[in-house]
């Protein structure tokens, strides 16, 4: 195991002797790692989508019977709908699901690009301003769905009386989808914030120095410079927060409870079969879906944007 | 910057605006936090005062004092700190070896590695419930913390990878290579050159994976039934009556829980910036 490097010049097979014995000990070194992923990650996957395949009770998930894709689409001889394809829910789940990404996606990438120039531009007060931008970020998501369910109390909440004067948002599912992304929102804009602001912070100076000389207004400085040359960071975090809301969960459950949750998010959705209704095989189901569609979605933008990891 | 001379009203207009702008931010930003501080600190039948009330209305610490006597907070609050230390020490652990092999070693698969392993962190987590699930109650870990410590490496691993892998890359190459030269072992390299100088990401990584272990929800809901950790509690908290939320209990337990990280964040500003940037936008 031990390489003893030499200062005098190494001839091409004891230099290969050398490659192979560091390609080992990198083995070595990777391996934990390796394996520790295949026991959380790997073989918890592997269950899963063995189970997706058959009716199986959570209590009891050694006693199944296989259904094939039946917990995706199965209609009884009655006529009854089973697999969770043919439930309305689940399509009421992915519509907010996918409406919560896309609004709540976009509000932070816009609020964050607007902080980040305002942090990136020198006034007084700019640090304060740094700072507090750290603190919805810091604040654990559960905590933040409760501060939140409290502000929309119709009864004694700051926005639910003050603002809407003792509407109670949460307790419809077609409201409480847009008080959710407020919340998310209010979250994550600054985790944007900050990525956009390490951006701009790596944008060469003298490019605008030049642009200032030629005469380009701030407005076309920030659309023809700007922009382009932050789209690479941009990209990445919007993958990363796209990602992030499509897998959604905290929040609804939290602020709406088990059942309207699994109305509004997809994983509300998995999770309220897997583990409150104990249907293990079609929980399974609906948890391969959600990992279909958000592996789609990593290749579409991977490949549409060509957006490079390294 | 001449505007300031030859148009004294425009440049003050303009400032001004900009100033009204900074302010709308940090309200937006602070205010429901700062509301929440306050509304721990009140009576609870103060809370239909309306909102100039409520702020003049006197301070009390008694919702804090109900918040620590509570059994089931307590317990939330050491397995909490159980759980993300020990989720954060192994991950620490295995990350820095494959974050070494990764950024120092040439050899095949590499790439092949570290897609693994960025897969690995935009995975779903619900995808590996069920089967988790059946694992933890398998093995007779079901509500015990070892199975949220266990879990927990599924995000906590992947992040720590690829954070210290990019701190590796950056590091100079002399360094070990003296080492090796001296025909050290690559872990002697790594425990006596390497991690001194890593110290200062280590304590970044090890930061952030802690912060995302505190507030994991998922498993900790999923996988717990009585020794659950402070997010769960704080979630399910409720007063005497199913009608009656105690929200100034809440909110208290909420800021006992956020007001460590608060600290601990702004404490290390810098480091955190430099660890969510290299954590996310290098990958």
């Amino acid at each position: 195991m031990t390489t003893k490097v030499t200062s005098t010049p190494v001839p091409p097979t004891r230099r290969r002797g050398t490659e192979a014995a560091r390609a080992r000990q990198a083995f070595w070194l990777l391996l934990p790692t390796l394996i520790a992923i295949a026991l959380v990650a790997g073989y918890p996957l592997y269950r899963t989508i063995f189970f997706a395949l058959f009716e199986a009770d959570l209590t009891t998930p050694d006693q199944r019977t296989f259904l094939g894709l039946g917990n995706f689409w199965f209609t009884t001889e009655e006529g009854v709908a089973l697999g969770f394809l043919q439930d309305p829910k689940w399509w009421e789940a992915v519509k907010n699901t996918m409406l919560f990404t896309v609004v709540s996606v976009f509000l932070e990438t816009v609020f964050g690009m607007i902080i980040a120039l305002v942090v990136n531009s020198a006034f007084k007060g700019r640090a304060f301003l740094r700072t507090a931008m750290l603190v919805p970020w810091a604040i654990p998501t559960v905590v933040s769905a409760q501060m939140w369910a409290y502000m929309y109390n119709d009864s004694f909440g700051l926005v639910g009386r003050g603002l809407l004067g003792g509407q109670a948002l949460l307790a419809n599912t077609d409201t409480a989808i847009w008080a959710l992304i407020a919340v998310d929102v209010w979250k994550t804009t600054s985790f944007m914030a900050l990525l956009i602001l390490a951006g701009l912070q790596s944008l060469p100076g003298d490019m605008y120095e030049a642009a200032d000389m030629d005469g380009a207004s701030k407005w076309t400085q920030f659309w023809r410079l700007t922009l382009p040359l932050l789209r690479p960071a941009l990209l990445v975090a919007l993958v990363f927060r796209s990602l992030d809301a499509l897998r959604v969960f905290d929040i609804m459950y939290v602020m709406l409870g088990a059942n309207n949750a699994a109305a509004t998010s997809m994983t509300g959705y998995a999770r309220q079969a897997m583990i409150d209704n104990s249907m293990l095989g079609m929980g399974s189901a609906v948890a391969v879906a959600i990992f279909l569609i958000i592996m789609v979605i990593v290749v579409v933008y991977v490949t549409a944007f060509r957006v490079k990891f390294d | 910057m001449n505007l300031q001379k030859t148009n004294p009203t425009l440049y003050y207009l303009q400032r001004g605006l900009f100033y009204l702008l900074v302010l709308v931010i940090s309200v937006y930003l602070l205010l429901p936090f700062f509301w929440a501080v306050l509304t721990s600190f009140r009576r609870s039948g103060d809370l239909f005062l309306s909102p100039m009330e409520f702020v003049m209305a006197p301070s009390t610490v008694s919702n804090y004092v109900q918040v620590f006597a509570n059994p089931s907070f307590q317990r939330g609050l050491l397995f909490s700190v159980i759980v993300a230390v020990a989720a954060v020490i192994i991950s620490l652990i295995l990350g820095s070896f494959a974050a070494y092999a990764l950024g120092r070693f040439r050899f095949k698969g590499k790439s092949m590695v570290l897609y693994i392993i960025l897969a690995v962190s935009v995975f779903p987590q619900i995808a590996v419930l069920g089967g988790l699930f059946t694992l933890v109650r398998a093995t007779g870990l079901y509500n015990n913390p070892i199975a949220l410590i266990f879990s927990y490496l599924i995000f906590t691993i992947p992040f720590t990878v690829w954070v210290l892998t990019s701190f590796v890359r950056d590091i100079p190459g002399e360094l070990e290579e003296a080492a090796l030269v001296d025909g050290a072992s690559p872990l002697q390299t790594l425990f006596k050159v390497l991690f001194p100088v890593m110290m200062p990401a280590l304590v970044t990584t090890g930061l952030l994976a802690f912060i995302n272990a505190w507030n994991e929800y998922l498993f900790a809901l999923t996988f717990t039934s009585s020794n659950r950790t402070v997010p769960v509690v704080i979630a399910n908290y409720s007063g005497a009556s199913q009608y009656d939320q105690p929200w100034g209990q809440i909110m208290a337990a909420s800021i006992v829980v956020t007001v460590p990280l608060i600290i601990l964040v702004l404490v290390f500003q810098r480091n955190i910036v430099s660890g969510l940037t290299a954590g996310a936008v290098k990958g």
